[in-house]
């Protein structure tokens, strides 16, 4: 058993947890996009960042537990590095609902980079699910640098692809934003509640089925505060 | 695909070799055929994906045809300041083809690189792995000339 602290709770864990596994297995939410139950980690993203004691900045879902070490997954330098992180990925790919509905939650409001709309944020999901679930092998990471992409070999169609459609289920990109007013901004409209509201109020005026937002019922409604923010606890104490 | 056989065998058809193996493959054919890949996948037991990234990261592999002769022009910022673009263009108009591309009778492909470490030398341009330094125009035609002299000489002895 190794003995560390979180976000000052002290806890034992098994030897080899990782600090992500931990945090979950205290209800501490902290955010992925490249993590998977069911797939080796992989530490692309850098969602899941939390701060260790040192103030070193580390991926909670590729390091183990280590004795006496005291971690941090809300402090306010991780919730600015994560914001920073959704900012950068947005600019990559404004098309996807994940990385809307995580700017959403994180309060992130605007882009200051130029926009690319890659479609595809190399999170390297489909590549681990094609090779450790389906056991395909079909698709991986060719070239390097700002010419990296997922492909198959040589472009052409894959012998070992069995059309399993995997890594369109896992791919967290894939999934389109809301197509409401603001479908063509690169921040979208920020629903407070990703999941629209309005499907079990107004059956057939769900966004989804026609005009978005036309009812009104999802659409910018005051934001609730981020419940491990830090000013939480001082307006805690004001109420 | 008797030689690629051999290659494999020389290093054992083992995962961790594969890098060795396709250094030797490029070595011996200038570039890493498609089938050569195929070949070491099935052999090695590896995904061919695995292979195709890694033939694709490192740039000393090619999968397109590269020439008998490979020159590379270098394009670091000492070269780039003293004239290494028009060596670019000279080469384009004597081999008639553009950077990245092969001569139609494989005898020479051409590239670009950025800094080969020699800034003092600059202009650069090394031909099969040797250093031209301070290189000019008139200098590349003559080297040129005399490695298509040479090819009939290297068939013979073949």
């Amino acid at each position: 058993m190794t003995r560390l602290s979180l976000n000052g709770i002290e806890v034992d864990l098994e030897e080899g947890t990782t600090l992500l596994e931990a945090a979950q297995h205290l209800g501490i939410e902290i955010p992925t996009l490249c993590f998977h139950q069911g797939l080796s980690a992989y530490g692309a993203c850098r969602l899941c960042v939390v701060e260790l004691g040192d103030g070193r900045l580390v991926s909670a879902c590729t390091y183990p537990v280590q004795e006496g070490l005291r971690v941090r997954t809300h402090s306010p330098r991780v919730l600015r590095a994560r914001r920073m992180l959704i900012e950068l990925l947005l600019s990559i790919c404004p098309s996807s609902k994940r990385i809307q509905d995580l700017a959403a939650a994180h309060q992130v409001e605007r882009v200051r980079f130029s926009v690319r709309d890659e479609r595809c944020i190399l999170c390297g999901l489909c590549v681990r699910m094609c090779a450790e679930q389906m056991m395909a092998h079909a698709i991986g990471f060719v070239n390097r640098g700002y010419r990296r992409r997922i492909t198959t070999p040589f472009d052409l169609p894959s012998d070992v692809c069995r059309r399993c459609g995997g890594c369109l289920y896992i791919c967290p990109v894939c999934e389109l934003r809301c197509q409401g007013p603001e479908a063509t901004s690169i921040v979208c409209g920020a629903c407070v509640t990703p999941a629209p509201t309005c499907p079990p109020v107004y059956g057939d005026l769900a966004c989804y089925m026609g005009a978005a937002g036309e009812c009104g019922t999802c659409v910018r409604e005051p934001r609730t505060p981020d419940p491990h923010s830090s000013d939480l606890r001082g307006r805690r104490e004001s109420l | 695909m008797r030689e690629v056989e051999a290659i494999i065998e020389r290093y054992g058809a083992e995962r961790r070799h594969v890098i060795a193996i396709l250094q030797d493959i490029q070595a011996r054919f200038h570039y890493l055929p498609r089938e050569a890949l195929l070949e070491v996948a099935a052999r090695v037991r590896i995904p061919l994906i695995d292979l195709y990234s890694i033939a694709t990261f490192y740039n000393c592999f090619s999968l397109i045809p590269r020439g008998e002769h490979v020159i590379r022009v270098c394009l670091g910022t000492a070269c780039h300041l003293k004239g290494g673009t028009r060596l670019v263009e000279a080469l384009e108009r004597e081999l008639g083809v553009r950077q990245g591309e092969m001569t139609a009778d494989g005898q020479f492909s051409f590239e670009t690189v950025r800094c080969v470490g020699a800034c003092a030398l600059a202009p650069l341009v090394l031909i099969d792995g040797r250093y031209y330094p301070k290189m000019t125009q008139r200098k590349l035609t003559q080297v040129l000339a005399r490695l298509r002299r040479a090819r009939p000489a290297a068939e013979v002895a073949r």
